[in-house]
């Protein structure tokens, strides 16, 4: 079940995270994507959109690719985000200590790990100078 | 889009936050929260009409924790399905007090 929609070009900019839901949650709501996995996986393009957009280019600014693949039985999302910036891994971020009181917890490397526990799968490469983040999520 | 309303009563402040809080609209929570949040006693989150929260969203829920911690309580209402597994994922069940 491939399809031919195109990929979303788009410059990777915090003000532009909108765009990039819309892209993808229009993808998500062609296949009845049930909405609270819909919520997961925004929660997860943000957080990676995100990152893109505040540290692949720094201090300039660059592209990034955003591709939604759907392939059936399991009902099965795959959302590819490429950039060409600086090589950087973010699965290679240790894991917060999500059992601390208030005081003692500190919101980065959080959004990365919501990534990894709401996603089936998330993979990292770097190929050919770019930068590959696969976000995997079945559905349903 | 993200609508927050505020409400004094004495010493308890009720912020009503209704939509999507994410890395685009967090700021203007976390204004309102420095702004209004005074000397208030009690600090408490309506959630019933928000729909979406990333981690931009619980850092501004951290932040104010963290000052209510010092001079009072704070308490989360209202909060859907969805918006409560966020919590359950990074532990802040634990942290916030959910009515």
């Amino acid at each position: 079940m491939s399809d031919d929609i195109k990929d979303l070009n788009i410059e990777a900019l915090p003000e532009n995270l909108s765009q990039v839901m819309e892209y993808v949650d229009g993808r998500l709501e062609s296949i009845d994507c049930p909405i609270k996995v819909q919520m997961q996986i925004d929660v997860a393009l943000e957080e990676i959109f995100i990152n893109i957009a505040n540290y692949a280019y720094q201090p300039e600014t660059g592209p990034a690719t955003v591709r939604v693949d759907v392939l059936p039985e399991p009902l099965t999302v795959t959302i590819t985000f490429i950039d060409h910036g600086i090589p950087y891994d973010p699965l290679a971020k240790e894991d917060p200590d999500i059992t601390l009181p208030a005081e003692e917890r500190e919101i980065g490397g959080l959004g990365i790990f919501m990534t990894k526990k709401l996603m089936d799968d998330v993979v990292y490469e770097y190929k050919d100078g770019s930068n590959i983040l696969r976000l995997i999520k079945k559905i349903g | 889009m993200l609508n927050i309303s505020k409400r004094t009563d004495g010493k308890k402040l009720t912020i009503t936050v209704e939509g999507r809080l994410d890395t685009t609209s967090a700021p203007q929570l976390e204004e309102i929260v420095r702004g209004q949040i005074g000397d208030s006693e009690t600090l408490v989150f309506d959630f019933e009409k928000l729909d979406y929260i990333s981690s931009a969203g619980l850092r501004v829920l951290l932040a104010a924790q963290k000052i209510m911690n010092k001079q009072g309580k704070m308490v989360v209402k209202n909060v859907s399905e969805e918006v409560k597994e966020i919590f359950e994922v990074t532990g802040f069940c634990d942290i916030l007090t959910l009515e």
